[in-house]
């Protein structure tokens, strides 16, 4: 058996040890925000959190992060928005959407350990894939939470400011 | 009426050119009022096929577009909402069900009308599901061509929100017994302002679902707009930063099974035999063996397991003609065909033979492009469940209704009988037209072999390997200037003729012109990629059109601006890129712009890239400014939006993209040598949207793709000296070397 504790919730499962963590939170917990892309590791749209770090969970085997804290996108936005979900919706950044979970945990990892990185070892350190081109709006959007940050304050959200409105695609 | 005969009349009626508007309202019984019977109710009744107006006075729109990035589920219904006046706080937005009530008959009058008669073939339906071709046509609701606010904005929302406002009003003047001039409309209410009376469109709704809609409402002027030319958050991404959107992968109806696929490498390749089937049986989780005539699935209870089992396949393929078939080989038979081949006229002017013969200098060049696959952020899938009573289906395409016809295809059963369930797409780019894919007909076959969902899903290498391609082509220039300097003939020949039909035209102004292609047909598969035949021919013809300024010791834009008398828009767009970018003024050492031009899809766009090389030699793209002129504006932010995407998509596949053959198959797997570009490697882009004031509205989805690899290559040569006849990039290594005569950026 493997326990997993994902999103501060424990969970035994009968799997094998070397099966991705990926297929184990798609298949077996049913929580599909953390997606599929590459298998290789390349691009990042699997990527969670494990004790706060970003790991992309296509190739991390169960057993190596057994009793360890997983985050995925479901669990970040637990309790309300971060700030980086917000300044997502602020800049508008997304487009067809795909990358943007392991975008987002990638990023989040980040900015919460590098709380001095520059823009450009933020963009050499975060090296996710998004084949819609929604890089310049996310730089931007790292600059501007990397600003807030540094200044301790805390963004104002208006959720007016977006539409309330049923998505049903 | 039988719908087939309503669709070809339909169809015939546009084609030719009839004075219909939109099609609901020339029919008996009219699309709203089959719509109110399939999906609405007296409470919350159709007033167009595409709005829905509830007592509580929300009002629903429908879209029959996919959501694929380009922000189609705001930019389309903020038209219908504006002209209906509509309280934008009051609006749902759904995707229009996949049913023949909701195929997008305006797209085709929309091509119909800006292109002739001439309807582009991704509109097609493939051939195997052939009843009527017009009923094909018709039944659709397909998503491509750059063609969702120019087309079904444009034509088929604005109308059906003005139709639907002009009905509430007639509605409400019957009720109070007042002429309809004397009343107005705002924030979803009727107001009287004689008598202060307001009622609820809600409250209307009802009655006036009860009138047929009126053939030609009038439609605002631009400056009555309250929504058009508005950034409104994009009613999609609130979903796409919290995980909850969903996409077709992420499908889980109960007792779903998974299947990996192994597909035959070579294109056309069949399976021979799978050796060990037993063995693969004995692996956990395993269900069974699936095989296809053309690849092996297997279907297992998680993914992962499935894809194990699939890596452990041995399994062998028939050999086929093309086995032995390399980029090298294919190139090398275009260069026969170009020069043995007929030629078939595209563009002929004037006597383009006779000027180059006379002519002192002829400059001659040759172009060429890999093949590129699309490589979409979600892997090619498809979830299908075979029941006795139909088949659901569950996956992100381009054309809902194409894929349904597909399925029912497969299946062989009625069209009727395959619920289409609409999923977010996880890119599309082409990659998820009904007809560059075969995942949709596959996943079915694999599921007619179970009673339970089964989601087939392709691995990155799969999806590399096995889709429809941007081809590889060849094309050759000759040009002359008369004894005064002035351009005088253009010859361009080149490989395989797509769409749109204009791809390999110019702009400029030459009294000679002879273009014309021959075809060399491959066996790798043809697909439509973002911007289909003008990615390829924008680098070709803004290259070699940069060739010749240089060779006339010009200015690249004086020299493309001198060539444009006739074309305001043109120059408008290339003085406005070039003044932002600051052509002509000092640059930082070591850096160079070069710039490029194009008019596709409605739109005229040109770009300005500022680039620099690295250490390694690569090239560094600083800097892109991009001026787009698309006749009007609707959504200023979503715009930019799809500027900047178009540049970066076109930017990979100048920098690195590369679709190689060897051995009949295609060599790339994945991004490690696929590879993209990201983060760090993304340019400053600045977009500068400009307005044409009675032009019509252009598209935004694709012109901002094609002019970036001839903008870059353009300014490699302006760096280096060195002129870019093949991409991509990478195949290069630059060394700066000083410019001599001519050099505009030292």
């Amino acid at each position: 058996m493997i326990e997993l504790t994902v999103n501060g919730e424990t969970r035994r499962l009968d799997i094998e040890s070397d099966m991705p963590l990926l297929w184990a939170l798609r298949n077996e917990l049913g929580l599909t925000g953390t997606k599929f892309g590459c298998g290789i590791a390349a691009c990042g749209a699997c990527t969670v959190q494990v004790n706060g770090n970003a790991m992309r969970s296509c190739v991390t085997p169960v057993s190596a992060v057994q009793g360890q804290s997983i985050t995925t996108i479901e669990g970040l936005s637990a309790e309300g928005l971060t700030d980086v979900q917000q300044a997502w919706i602020e800049h508008q950044i997304p487009q067809c959407g795909y990358c943007q979970s392991g975008m987002i945990m990638a990023v989040s990892a980040h900015l919460d350990n590098n709380d001095s990185s520059s823009a450009d070892e933020t963009a050499r350190a975060i090296s996710n894939i998004c084949r819609c081109g929604t890089y310049p709006r996310i730089k931007r959007a790292i600059a501007s939470l990397q600003e807030q940050r540094r200044s301790g304050g805390v963004q104002q959200f208006d959720p007016a400011a977006t539409p309330a409105q049923e998505n049903n695609v | 009426m039988t719908s087939i005969s309503r669709r070809g009349f339909l169809v015939g009626a546009t084609v030719v050119g009839g004075g219909l508007l939109m099609g609901y309202a020339a029919t008996r019984p009219s699309r709203h009022q089959q719509a109110n019977e399939q999906f609405g109710s007296p409470e919350s009744p159709f007033l167009t096929t595409w709005l829905r107006i509830d007592q509580d006075n929300t009002v629903t729109i429908y879209v029959p577009h996919s959501e694929m990035g380009q922000g189609v589920l705001t930019s389309v219904p903020m038209m219908a909402a504006d002209e209906l006046d509509a309280d934008w706080d009051l609006v749902n937005v759904e995707q229009a069900p996949v049913d023949d009530q909701f195929a997008n008959g305006v797209l085709v009058k929309g091509f119909a009308t800006s292109m002739g008669v001439t309807i582009p073939s991704f509109l097609n339906r493939m051939a195997d599901y052939a009843t009527l071709k017009a009923a094909q046509i018709m039944n659709m609701q397909i998503t491509g061509g750059s063609s969702s606010v120019r087309f079904t904005g444009e034509i088929g929302m604005r109308t059906a929100g003005a139709a639907a406002r002009q009905m509430l009003v007639e509605s409400a003047a019957a009720q109070w017994g007042v002429p309809a001039a004397e009343l107005e409309t705002a924030n979803s209410f009727v107001m009287h302002s004689g008598s202060g009376r307001r009622i609820s469109y809600g409250e209307l709704a009802t009655t006036a679902s009860q009138l047929e809609p009126p053939r030609a409402p009038v439609l605002k002027r631009p400056d009555q707009f309250t929504l058009m030319g508005r950034s409104i958050p994009r009613t999609d991404i609130p979903a796409k930063v919290d995980g909850t959107a969903q996409f077709g992968i992420d499908a889980q109806p109960e007792n779903m099974l998974y299947a990996a696929v192994l597909n035959a490498p070579v294109f056309g390749a069949t399976l021979a035999a799978v050796n060990n089937k037993a063995a693969i049986m004995q692996r956990r989780g395993i269900q069974a063996v699936v095989e296809l005539e053309d690849a092996v699935a297997v279907v297992a209870d998680n993914y992962w397991r499935a894809s194990q089992a699939v890596q452990a396949l041995d399994v062998s393929f028939a050999g086929t003609e093309y086995d032995q078939s390399t980029s090298d080989s294919i190139f090398a038979g275009y260069e026969v065909a170009l020069d043995n081949e007929e030629r078939h006229d595209d563009v002929v002017e004037g006597d383009a033979d006779t000027a180059l013969s006379d002519a002192s200098n002829v400059i001659t060049a040759s172009y060429r492009v890999p093949y590129l696959a699309h490589a979409a952020m979600e892997p090619m899938n498809c979830t299908v469940h075979v029941t006795d009573n139909g088949i659901d289906v569950w996956t992100g395409t381009q054309d809902n209704l194409g894929i349904r016809g597909q399925v029912a295809g497969v299946a062989e059963v009625d069209e009727n009988q395959v619920r289409v369930h609409a999923c977010y797409l996880g890119g599309g780019f082409g990659r998820r037209l009904p007809t560059s894919t075969n995942t949709i007909e596959q996943a079915t076959r694999i599921a007619m072999q179970f009673d339970v969902p089964v989601q087939t899903l392709w691995s990155r290498e799969e999806d590399t390997r096995q889709d429809y391609y941007r081809p590889a082509v060849t094309s050759r220039f000759r040009a002359s200037f008369d004894s005064n300097g002035n351009l005088n003939a253009w010859e361009n020949i080149y490989i395989g003729k797509n769409e749109p039909a204009e791809a390999a035209h110019i702009s400029y102004g030459v009294p000679n012109k002879n273009i014309r292609y021959v075809e060399s047909p491959t066996h790798v598969p043809f697909g439509a990629w973002r911007s289909v035949a003008h990615s390829q021919h924008t680098f070709f013809l803004e290259s070699f059109t940069d060739e010749l300024a240089w060779q006339q010791q010009m200015d690249p834009l004086a020299f493309r601006l001198s060539l444009l008398a006739d074309k305001p828009r043109h120059r408008r767009v290339l003085q406005e890129a070039a003044d932002r970018a600051g052509w002509g003024q000092p640059l930082p050492e070591g850096r160079a712009q070069g710039i490029a031009l194009q008019e596709c899809f409605g739109s005229v766009v040109a770009q300005v890239a500022e680039i620099s090389l690295r250490d390694d030699g690569s090239v560094k793209v600083e800097k892109v400014v991009c001026a787009l002129d698309c006749g009007r504006v609707v959504h200023p932010d979503n715009a930019a939006s799809q500027v900047e995407s178009g540049i970066i998509y076109g930017l990979t596949a100048a920098l690195y993209g590369q679709i190689s053959i060897e051995d009949g198959k295609v060599k790339e797997s994945n991004f490690h040598d696929y590879e993209m570009v990201r983060l760090s490697e993304t340019p400053d882009i600045e977009s500068i949207l400009l307005e044409s004031p009675g032009a019509p509205v252009g598209g935004l989805g694709e012109p901002a793709t094609p002019p970036i690899a001839a903008a870059v290559s353009n300014a490699v040569f302006a760096l280096t000296g060195q002129r870019i006849r093949e991409l991509p990039l990478k195949r290069y290594q630059f060394l700066p070397t000083p410019q001599e005569d001519g050099a505009r950026s030292a």
